[in-house]
């Protein structure tokens, strides 16, 4: 009897299998996810311009049959700026962590955000810098212990959903790992979005996360840790600031639309059809 | 609405003009086909961003104002690999910050087209301090194509010729302009459009399914180009790749590729390295330099002529790579090399790498936010010559 082969599988570089991604990483979860949704809006990936930096997020795309940037570090959402400038009906994608995105990558994100660049940006958020061996994040949580974080991450972190919903974003939510119906509902309405969105994804990290922060390398562990302070939004509105604490909310946060950035000019202005 | 502004557009303003230095280069890149342009502030090149967001949205062409010069740098190469003919312009603080994404412009081989008007530290005053970062900063092996114009004129021309180099090896090619001739204004001819040569990179003719996007014809060659979203399915990684753009750490890939990429412009120096040469065919000594430093070396030179020394001047028009074969024909008929530079003295080791055995060398450098008079170098031909 013939082996059943993955339906999703038609979307990915053969020849770049196995994957490089540790045991119990989220990023796979992500990669399916993308491509369900992908495969139910009958968008070919193929035809997308695929992006990532740096960082293990950063190497989703290069398995993908699209063409793929990849390589600098935080730099994404500035090549993504370029390209939709030039050819705006090209479908792009960026792929990032939590440091490339929100650190390095940090004054791209608010900017494109502000400016309604059409793109979409899916943050796999596993709260510390992974690739490089696990050193404290942007977004990794308070008091957590990384590789450079011995007596606990002393620093508050970003919440980059209210960053880009302030800065102007239009399409923001916010996902797990551990929810793939709603991750999959969630990426589809991202996909078909025009304009800026973002969709952070709470990822399971168990090989520096885990083994670091919270002392098991078992995936179910971090996984586990994660989906025990995720409440929806439903959920949220109930409880006090007190009780939100330390809390993830996951759901939609914005979706709306205004005028697209197609250039810093006045001739774009007047072509912009969300202008007329 | 954009038809309508497109068809009152003119791309080749053909004409005698009086222009500022830094428009001339925005009409050198509109006559070369760009329709990319991303810029950040910064003095002394702001002109260049200001006429550039003026003029190219009339001529469909796209202006970005970036959040930074990180931003601009990585938006061309996104624009130039989905086909556009990209170019930024920016001063020396903001060269340095644009190195990272020149490096992947190599690495990834996108023809973009880089203004850097030369800048003291921090302030606007004459120099030719960046002819070593013009070259060398970003990290990593790398050729880059480096053109000094002097003039106003050469501005433009040199501009479209910086185009022509990108798109021809796929490569970055860097105007080093200065604060003297970018804030200068001069006569400016600009020649009708159909006498313009533009060269265009060469696009794939395979199917997706058998294009490779880092496949040369040739060991020292410029693979064929497919632009992003078009199904090629292209990785384009900063990291070592095989012809299939794919990451290959293997150290044979990784030699085949850098020895192909930095070849491709070493290999082809003889195309590149343009000079132009005053009164050397009797000259015993030789002024050799490049950018605003050409002109007071040609008062210089009249100025020794007309009491007997017998000078000549090798201007150099490509800075990097290095015109080898000219400096060392010019070594091995004078006497003396004086290199003239605006600088504490670095491109003078280049020279006189060139020149050693075959004359004698000497250096006049000026670093004082000024452009050397022409008595100046005239004291340090007679100082040197005896």
């Amino acid at each position: 009897m013939s082996q059943p082969i993955n339906p999703l599988r038609k979307y990915i570089r053969e020849g770049k299998l196995p994957h490089f991604f540790c045991p119990g990483c989220g990023c796979g979860q992500i990669l399916n996810a993308f491509l369900q949704a992908c495969d139910e809006l009958g968008m070919d990936p193929s035809r997308m311009v695929i992006i990532g930096g740096v960082g293990c997020t950063a190497r989703i795309p290069v398995y993908l049959k699209g063409d793929v940037l990849h390589g600098v570090h935080g730099r994404t959402l500035a090549w993504a700026t370029g390209i939709k400038l030039h050819k705006p009906q090209t479908k792009v994608v960026i792929f990032a962590g939590d440091g490339d995105v929100a650190s390095i990558g940090g004054n791209h994100l608010i900017h494109a955000a502000r400016r309604n660049l059409d793109a979409l940006v899916v943050v796999a958020n596993n709260f510390n810098y992974a690739m490089t061996g696990g050193q404290v994040a942007p977004m990794t949580p308070s008091q957590v212990r990384t590789m450079t974080t011995p007596f606990g991450n002393p620093e508050p972190s970003f919440d980059i959903c209210e960053l880009v919903v302030t800065a102007g974003a239009t399409y923001v939510a916010r996902e797990v790992t551990g929810r793939p119906v709603q991750l999959e509902r969630t990426l589809k309405k991202a996909l078909t979005h025009e304009g800026f969105g973002l969709v952070e994804v709470l990822s399971q990290c168990p090989t520096n996360y885990g083994r670091y922060a919270l002392r098991s390398g078992d995936p179910a562990v971090t996984l586990k840790w994660i989906m025990d302070r995720c409440i929806t939004k439903a959920q949220a509105d109930k409880l006090s600031e007190e009780e939100k604490a330390g809390k993830f909310v996951v759901g939609e946060f914005v979706d709306f639309k205004r005028p697209i950035f197609r250039g810093s000019s006045v001739y774009d202005l007047e072509s912009c059809e969300c202008c007329e | 609405m954009a038809t309508s502004t497109t068809e009152r557009a003119q791309r080749v303003l053909t004409g005698t003009h009086f222009m500022l230095g830094n428009y001339a280069v925005v009409e050198g890149a509109l006559a070369a086909g760009c329709d990319f342009f991303a810029g950040y502030p910064i003095t002394p090149a702001n002109e260049i961003s200001e006429r550039m967001s003026q003029r190219l949205p009339t001529v469909g062409g796209k202006f970005l104002q970036g959040e930074d010069e990180l931003c601009s740098i990585y938006a061309l190469s996104g624009a130039s690999l989905a086909g556009a003919k990209a170019m930024t312009a920016t001063a020396s603080a903001g060269y340095n910050y644009m190195q990272e994404g020149i490096g992947y412009a190599v690495a990834v081989e996108a023809p973009i087209v880089i203004v850097d008007v030369q800048r003291c530290r921090g302030e606007n005053f004459a120099s030719q301090a960046d002819v070593m970062q013009m070259k060398w900063g970003p990290s990593g092996d790398h050729e880059l194509i480096v053109l000094a114009p002097s003039s106003v004129q050469e501005l433009f021309d040199f501009t479209i010729r910086a185009f022509n180099l990108a798109e021809e090896f796929r490569n970055p090619v860097i105007i080093m302009s200065e604060t003297t001739i970018a804030l200068m204004r001069e006569r400016l001819v600009i020649p009708p459009a159909e006498e313009i040569e533009i060269v265009n990179r060469r696009y794939t003719s395979l199917p997706p399914d058998k294009y490779l996007p880092f496949k040369a014809n040739e060991e020292y060659g410029v693979p064929d180009f497919a632009p992003l979203g078009e199904g090629y399915g292209a990785i384009y990684s900063l990291n070592p790749h095989s012809e299939e753009g794919s990451i290959d750490w293997d150290p044979d890939v990784f030699e085949r590729l850098y020895k192909r990429i930095t070849g491709k412009v070493t290999q082809h120096r003889n195309k590149i390295c343009k000079t132009q040469a005053f009164k050397m065919d009797d000259a015993d000594v030789a002024l050799i330099a490049y950018g605003s430093e050409v002109r007071p070396c040609i008062d210089a030179m009249e100025m020794a002529r007309a009491d007997g020394i017998k000078v000549g001047v090798l201007k150099l028009d490509t800075v990097w790579p290095v015109p080898e074969e000219q400096i060392i024909q010019v070594a091995n008929h004078v006497k003396l090399a004086i290199t003239v530079e605006m600088n504490i003295g670095k491109y003078t080791r280049e020279v006189e790498r060139l020149c050693c055995a075959k004359c004698r060398t000497a250096v006049a450098t000026k670093n004082r936010g000024l452009v050397h008079f022409p008595e100046e170098v005239y004291a340090v031909i007679k100082e040197v010559w005896r």
